[in-house]
This record gives structure tokens, sequence and C-alpha cells, in this order.
């Protein structure tokens, strides 16, 4: 089994001017901290990210907005982050909006070898416009193509140094989606084991969707529990 | 909405999560409900960003920095509960697992379309769930004031606002009573105490249908 251990610096290094982004995470738990931060710090411009929400102020993709890397941003819920809607409404920022459960569908069937899904939510909705739609026996249905990424940022509680993950509670989320569905998935993991101590059952992503694997050193107050008045 | 008001709603939701019922309940006031709902009930919440089984929010000291509901607040599960992703999570709510969503809503109109997203130019945050929680959960109840802020009928005969779905929702209670979608229109199955049919017909955008004498709730 290869070992996929990477330091952050070259993990990220591939992501260039122009490329699709695929961000794990629903609110804080599972955002990739450390790999957005390391983003930041090189700075490729025009990105396309594609993630639930856009967090918060200060917090998670926010950082990428606020330093104006991000182009286009695909999500289905942007309503917690003030600088998203600000530049979404003043232009530039373009925003496509998904119903959440066809966002993780999209995803799940580019990571499945499947060209797009067929459903019938949004039907008769804003979301239905430009949308291919047919009829599947009788019932006016969607056709959504798959979504994929050039690379994909994932948070992991654990994995080892063949990029077998496993997550934690609500962080799982759409990480192990997005795992599987870009060119180069590259995962911060808080713990990295040996191979052979995660069970084979109790794998959530199985390594072979996993090409970088970049370990945690410190679990910054970034993924500290967010304490609202 | 006065807190009273606003307390009687909640109550008055409660009352409908049946004992072993799977529910999701929406950010904000539905998400409130579950503190209302008696000791004799036990209901499995399900939470789109990927939990069955949560229990009440967690105490801030007690919080879990990987657990939380899909409005952000840190929670608590009960035994039984399980984690998935958000494929999965929707795959519930798509296939028709939820027996009841509570959701809120800017409009209502007499055939059961919702709008509840977006306010186009000025409040445009993304459909997240809804949609899906709209056209599939097996029962679909609004929680909503009677009328806006502006004192409009949220209650309409054909919404104005872009939809989140059409023809799903089943009933509406709202700070003055607890009215029914039918196949007739909108009709009234109970007021609040000290709330009249007159003012509820004043305050609703559509013809409201009386077929009995609507009950009292205290």
């Amino acid at each position: 089994m290869r070992n996929k251990l990477t330091e952050i610096e070259e993990a990220i290094a591939g992501i260039r001017d122009g490329m699709s982004i695929m961000i794990g995470g629903f609110g804080m738990p599972g955002t990739p901290f450390t790999l957005l931060d390391e983003l930041v710090r090189q700075a490729p411009k025009n990105l396309t990210i594609i993630k639930n929400d856009a967090n918060e102020i200060g917090m998670g993709i926010d950082l990428l907005l606020k330093a104006g890397l991000v182009e286009k941003l695909i999500a289905s819920h942007i309503g917690l982050n003030a600088r998203a809607v600000e530049q979404m409404n003043a232009g530039r920022l373009k925003v496509e909006f998904n119903s959440q459960g066809i966002l993780a569908e999209r995803i799940r069937a580019a990571g499945a070898g499947l060209l797009g899904i067929v459903t019938d939510i949004g039907v008769g909705t804003m979301l239905q416009n430009g949308k291919t739609a047919i009829d599947m026996d009788g019932v006016t249905a969607l056709i959504e193509p798959a979504l994929k990424a050039d690379y994909a940022l994932i948070h992991a509680v654990q994995a080892d140094t063949f990029g077998n993950l496993k997550f934690a509670a609500t962080a799982r989320n759409f990480s192990p989606l997005m795992a599987m569905a870009a060119g180069t998935t590259v995962v911060e993991a808080e713990e990295i084991v040996a191979l052979g101590k995660l069970a084979p059952d109790e794998i959530h992503t199985p390594g072979p969707f996993v090409q970088k694997v970049v370990g945690l050193r410190v679990i910054s107050e970034a993924y500290d529990v967010v304490r609202r008045a | 909405m006065s807190s009273d008001a606003r307390e009687m709603m909640l109550r008055r939701a409660a009352l409908e999560l049946n004992d072993g019922d799977t529910v999701n309940l929406g950010i904000g006031l539905p998400t409130k409900v579950l503190a209302h709902v008696g000791p004799s009930i036990t209901v499995c919440v399900h939470s789109e960003n990927g939990v069955a089984g949560m229990g009440r929010l967690a105490e801030n000291s007690a919080a879990d920095r990987n657990l939380i509901d899909a409005g952000g607040n840190y929670i608590t599960t009960l035994a039984g509960a399980s984690y998935f992703d958000s494929a999965v999570s929707f795959a519930i709510i798509r296939r028709g697992n939820l027996d009841l969503t509570m959701l809120g809503a800017f409009e209502v109109a007499s055939n059961g379309d919702l709008a509840n997203w977006i306010i186009p130019g000025k409040f445009t945050p993304g459909t997240g769930g809804a949609m899906e929680l709209a056209q599939k959960a097996r029962r679909v109840i609004v929680l909503t004031t009677h009328v806006d802020k502006a004192g409009k009928p949220k209650l309409v005969e054909q919404c104005t606002l872009p939809l989140t779905a059409q023809r799903c929702v089943h009933r509406i209670i709202t700070d003055l009573a607890v009215v029914d979608v039918s196949s007739g229109g909108f009709e009234l199955v109970e007021l609040f105490a000290g709330v009249s049919v007159e003012e509820v017909k004043a305050k609703t955008g559509a013809p409201l249908v009386i077929p009995h004498p609507p009950a009292i709730f205290n």
C-alpha cells in the first residue's frame, strides 16, 4: 500500500489559477481549516469553490472570499456569511445554488463515474431554469449533471498512510462524497495511524479515492467550539 | 409576535408529533418545538447535516465541536442515534422516510404552494434542504406568524415569491390559528384562545372555509 503522506505546502502546490475545488464541511464540522490557511498563503486565483455553505465571517472559506480568490461558488446555502451575500449582490462573486441533497448527489454521481442524475426535486421552481426536463413514467424530472472538481480538500479525524479515512459525527457530511469526485483528493487528518490500525469494517472512505494525506501537527483554535452570543 | 403567542404556537405545534415518528424540524421556530413535547412522546429527530436521533441542545461546556444540527447549534444525541453523509441524509428525506417536517414560510398559497427561500433582491441565502423537505416529507406543517412585519397576510391565494415547492403544505400553525390546506382551499381548524374568526378572516389573504365551528386552543 503506497504511503501518501505529504507535506502541506506540496499537497496544495498543484492548485493553479482557475481550478475547481471541493471543500468538505457543513458549517464548522468537517471544514479543513489548516488546508484552507495554506491555500490562502499560496493564493491561486479565479477559483471555483464547491462547498455546502460559505461558513461564517472570519472562518473557513470566508478567508478565500476575503482574499478575493474565488470567482464562483457552488453551494446550497450562504445565509450565514454576509460577505458572500454582499459579493454576490455586487456581482463580484458568481453563485450557483443547488438544493442541498441534489448537490450531494451530483457530487456522488461524479465520484461513482456517472454522468448525472434524474430527479423531480426543484420542478416548478427557479432551480428548474436552464435545466433539461424529461418525462419519466408520467413524472416531470430534471437532468442534473454530475459535478466533479480538480481538487477536494477534506478533514478527517483519522487517516492511515494509504488514505483510508474516518470522520467524526456530523463532520462527515459532504466529505466522503467529495473525496470520490475530485482529480486529486487532499486530506488533513487529526491523527495519522499505521496501516492496519483502522479496522476495515469501520473505514468511511477507502484509500483508493485519496491521493495526498497531511498530518495536522496542531489542532488550531479554528476547530474549537464557536461560542456565539 | 409576543412571547406568549410564540409559546402557544410552539405548544400547539408540539401536539403534532406522534410517538415513534421520524421528523425534521427546520431552522428557527421549528427547532424550538422539541422543548415542548411531552415526556410520553419519543421521536427520532433527523437533521440534514447527517444525524438521526438528535437530543436536546448541548450546554456550552459540554459541546462537541463535531456535533451540530443543520442550524449550527451544538447538540446531543439519544441512544440509537446514527451519523451519515449528506447523500444518505437526503436519501432519508427523498425516499419518504420522514413522517413530518416543520418549516417556516414567507408565503403559503391556498393550494399548498410554499415560498420560504428567497426574496429576490433582498434576501438570497439559498434553499439549503428546504425544497427536498417540502417536496418529500409525508406531512408538511408550516409554522409562521399569520401576517408579516408590515401586517401583510402570509396566507395568500397565490405566492408572489419564487416557490420552494408546489402543493406541499398540509397544515399551517400561526400565532392566531390552525389552518389546513384542503381541496377547497384554506380551512380554519382551530382558533387560539382570545382570537375571533373575524380577525383570522381579516388577516388571511385568501378565502377561509369554516366547515365546523373551530376548536379553541388554550
